[in-house]
């Protein structure tokens, strides 16, 4: 039956490529499209007016500015979620101390604290930065709270109302919602990587360190990898979005004085607030290529021979 | 295996030609779905209902049987109000249908289908997801409600709706010339606001000017209680009371002057010394402490806990904070201090205008029941019920007569009083949403009020966000007329 595989095989291609096709390219190329009009978002006529969206794009100084926040996330976020994320699921399986018996284990109670790790991660990210907005209050908020009861009353910061800690504050409360997931992946990936290697390991005299990064973190590259590109998208994306909206100053977030403005946020004011859904589509445009050109750099960076095992 | 001919022949079968246009079909008809839900379509507006007949009962000849399509912003305010007014328009035109739609997303919900050309009939645009209304009128998507205002009113034949409004609400709803483009149900009184029973305790009285404003501030700070605090997270509040001051001081022409985004406006000496005036409250620590980081109820809230003798709102702020408010908090409001006896303006000059603004979209099939809906909403029964359910003033002048009124709102209808004709009105943020919320307020007035920026400063960067406005040609510009 060799001579219908073909059809066999287009025949099961056919729908998904087309539901792909409709709802994933065809928008795509329709916002680029749109980007070249002067379309308000609130009525149906529009003219086409070629590239003075991108001019004016360029033009724009808090373009730049969302650019850059979105830029940091996208580099600072996935280093710090990755790089805690490998240190906890390390410690929960392989780190513990040696019991008898056993070659490698984690640290005592990993099983409860891989369930408190990714606790955050049912909670919706609305409700998160909901949490964290009471969290931040200068005023009654946790935070300053508690730095009141350890007796550094002196130390009050206006958290969320400061440019110069509003966006870490941003990065803080992203990093809190997502490591637990990351945790949980690479558990799942450490647990695939044969214990016969930790156990040489150990009989070399190896200790956790070295343990780390010559066997856990080689065989588990491709993981980490992903991990990667999936959390850039994030920062770059909806939770950053969500987290900028909800928690931060100013009408629609983005504040104090433009601290924490990133690109889907502007994006968003511009489509919803500003009534100008042209220009919302050419800073989309952008934020597709800058999605684009970090997947593109972290798979570059990334390539490693694939060990076999 | 056996063969059709559609294997076998060169041609198209007729097995493949029903497959493929069946194919062709499945792909088509979502992707035209798709393509008229996004900005391709074409809505000509064609599917309005047919005119009633004019009469005196119905001035707008309405049709009697077409249904209405109303959309309304679930606040605040509540939606009550909205449904004792429908049951009116119900009573008048039995026939007709209304389909009344509360939310509180109205972008979301609106927008689409302003795109598709089948908006509401009746729309209150309001909120934190509201529709920027310069946007709309620059779109031409508004009815002109002249025919509205031009009709005889509910209570007297005799009178036109354009009568029994208090003054500003017509001119607020004017854009560019004579066409009226929204008409803006709520009046709301905008000041400075104040626990009288607070005041009391301290033995002040409220300061006309602002050495006064210093001494009581002054005077709470020895007592632990701050002289201000504000939302700090929407900064824009605070033109509620710093705007009318800076009329009072400088004259109405100066406001005048901001909103018409003239070259140098923000340079005027009357702004830079209301500027000053306000920074020295944060630099002799008179805000609440952590004030910039709190958000509108945040704020509301010490301020209603008494950490806090001052707060920069509007007279919403009586139902909003009503939950926190102790029961002898002995709410009121007072017209913003000025500087001293050489200002322009008398004591009392205040900002009071439209809020929750009622529009009727120009595609929309039955204006003349959106209209109609709106005058029912005006009449003096309508409007007395708003007041009395949601303690805040109507458009409509007058309809306070035994109601009892809240202590805010008593106070409102007092101040309202002193100012007489002193009531200016700043547009900006109905004019340009984005310079005066997120440039203006936040990145400007909010970063000196935090004390990061000095008022010299400040204004130089308000006076650049204000010709980038000016110059940008996304943006439809308005003058005062």
């Amino acid at each position: 039956m060799q001579h219908g595989k073909y059809r066999f095989i287009v025949g099961f291609l056919a729908a998904p490529l087309a539901l792909y096709a409709l709802f994933v390219i065809w928008p795509f190329i329709q916002s680029i499209y749109y980007s070249l009009t002067d379309w308000s978002g609130l009525s149906p006529e529009f003219g086409f007016v070629g590239f003075d969206n991108y001019s004016r794009m360029l033009d724009d100084e808090i373009f730049w500015k969302s650019l850059q926040h979105s830029l940091t996330l996208a580099v600072v976020l996935p280093l710090v979620t990755v790089g805690l994320a490998l240190f906890f699921a390390f410690m929960l399986n392989v780190g513990g101390r040696r019991r008898r018996g056993a070659a490698i284990a984690g640290v005592r109670g990993s099983a409860f604290y891989k369930i408190v790790y990714f606790f955050p991660q049912v909670l919706s990210i609305a409700i998160v930065a909901l949490l964290f907005q009471f969290a931040y209050n200068p005023n009654s908020g946790a935070i300053n709270s508690a730095l009141k009861l350890v007796g550094l009353g002196s130390i009050q910061p206006d958290w969320l109302g400061d440019p110069k800690l509003a966006l870490i504050c941003v990065m803080a409360v992203l990093v809190w919602s997502t490591v637990g997931f990351f945790v949980v992946l690479f558990s799942a990936g450490m647990a695939s990587i044969p214990r016969d290697f930790y156990e040489a390991a150990l009989l070399d005299g190896a200790n956790r360190f070295t343990t780390f990064f010559k066997i856990t973190l080689p065989l588990l590259w491709d993981t980490v990898q992903s991990g990667w590109i999936y959390m850039g998208i994030l920062a770059l994306g909806a939770e950053s979005f969500a987290v900028v909206q909800i928690m931060t100053v100013g009408p629609n977030g983005g504040g104090p004085d433009y601290s924490t403005v990133v690109l889907p946020l502007y994006v968003y004011q511009k489509a919803f607030r500003d009534g100008q859904a042209a220009y919302a589509t050419t800073i989309g445009v952008a934020l597709l290529l800058v999605t684009l050109a970090f997947a593109a750099v972290v798979m570059k960076l990334g390539r490693r021979e694939r060990l076999e095992f | 295996m056996g063969s059709t001919s559609a294997q076998t022949n060169e041609g198209l079968g007729r097995r493949d030609l029903i497959k493929r246009s069946a194919a062709i079909g499945l792909i088509s008809v979502p992707t035209m779905g798709f393509l008229s839900a996004c900005a391709s379509s074409s809505g000509d507006g064609n599917g309005k209902v047919e005119k009633g007949t004019k009469s005196d009962k119905n001035p707008l000849g309405v049709n009697e049987s077409a249904p209405l399509d109303f959309v309304l912003f679930d606040g605040g305010f509540g939606q009550q109000y909205a449904k004792d007014a429908i049951k009116v328009y119900e009573t008048n035109y039995p026939k007709a249908k209304v389909k009344f739609t509360p939310t509180q997303k109205i972008t979301t919900e609106l927008q689409p289908r302003f795109n598709g050309g089948n908006p509401p009939d009746l729309i209150d645009n309001s909120g934190a997801e509201q529709m920027d209304m310069g946007v709309l009128v620059g779109q031409k998507q508004l009815t002109d409600l002249t025919a509205l205002l031009d009709a005889a009113s509910v209570d007297d034949p005799n009178k036109k709706v354009r009568d029994t409004l208090r003054p500003g609400i017509i001119e607020m709803g004017q854009f560019d010339g004579a066409p009226v483009w929204v008409l803006y149900y709520a009046y709301t009184v905008y000041g400075v606001w104040y626990s009288q029973k607070l005041l009391d305790s301290l033995d002040a009285k409220y300061p006309e000017t602002w050495d006064e404003m210093l001494a009581v501030c002054e005077k709470a700070k020895k007592k632990g209680i701050a002289g201000w605090t504000y939302a700090g997270k929407h900064p824009y509040y605070l033109p509620f009371s710093l705007y009318p001051m800076i009329g009072k001081v400088g004259g109405r022409e100066v406001l005048d002057a901001i909103d018409n985004l003239e070259p140098k406006a923000w340079e005027h000496p009357a702004v830079k010394t209301c500027f000053e005036a306000y920074y020295e409250l944060q630099r002799k620590g008179y805000i609440l402490k952590g004030t910039p980081g709190l958000d509108h109820i945040q704020s509301q809230t010490a301020w209603t806990e008494g950490k806090a003798l001052f707060i920069p709102n509007g007279s919403w702020v009586e139902n909003e904070a009503a939950k926190t408010m102790p029961a002898d908090f002995d709410l009121a409001v007072s017209a913003p201090s000025g500087i001293d006896a050489s200002d322009k303006m008398p004591f009392g000059t205040m900002w009071a205008s439209g809020g929750e603004p009622f529009i009727v979209p120009a595609k929309a099939a039955n204006p003349e029941g959106g209209m109609e809906q709106l005058r029912i909403m005006l009449s003096e029964a309508s409007s007395k019920n708003f007041t009395q359910s949601v303690k805040s003033l109507s458009a409509f002048n007058g309809g306070t007569d035994g109601i009892e009124l809240t202590p805010g709102l008593k106070s409102g209808v007092a101040a309202l009083e002193k100012a007489g004709q002193n009531v200016v009105n700043p547009r900006l943020q109905d004019w340009y949403v984005a310079l005066q919320k997120e440039k203006i307020g936040v990145a400007g007035i909010g970063e000196m009020m935090a004390g990061r920026a000095t008022p010299a400063e400040t204004i130089k960067k308000i006076q650049k966000f204000a010709d980038e406005a000016a110059k940008d040609s996304s943006i439809k510009h308005y003058k005062h007329q």
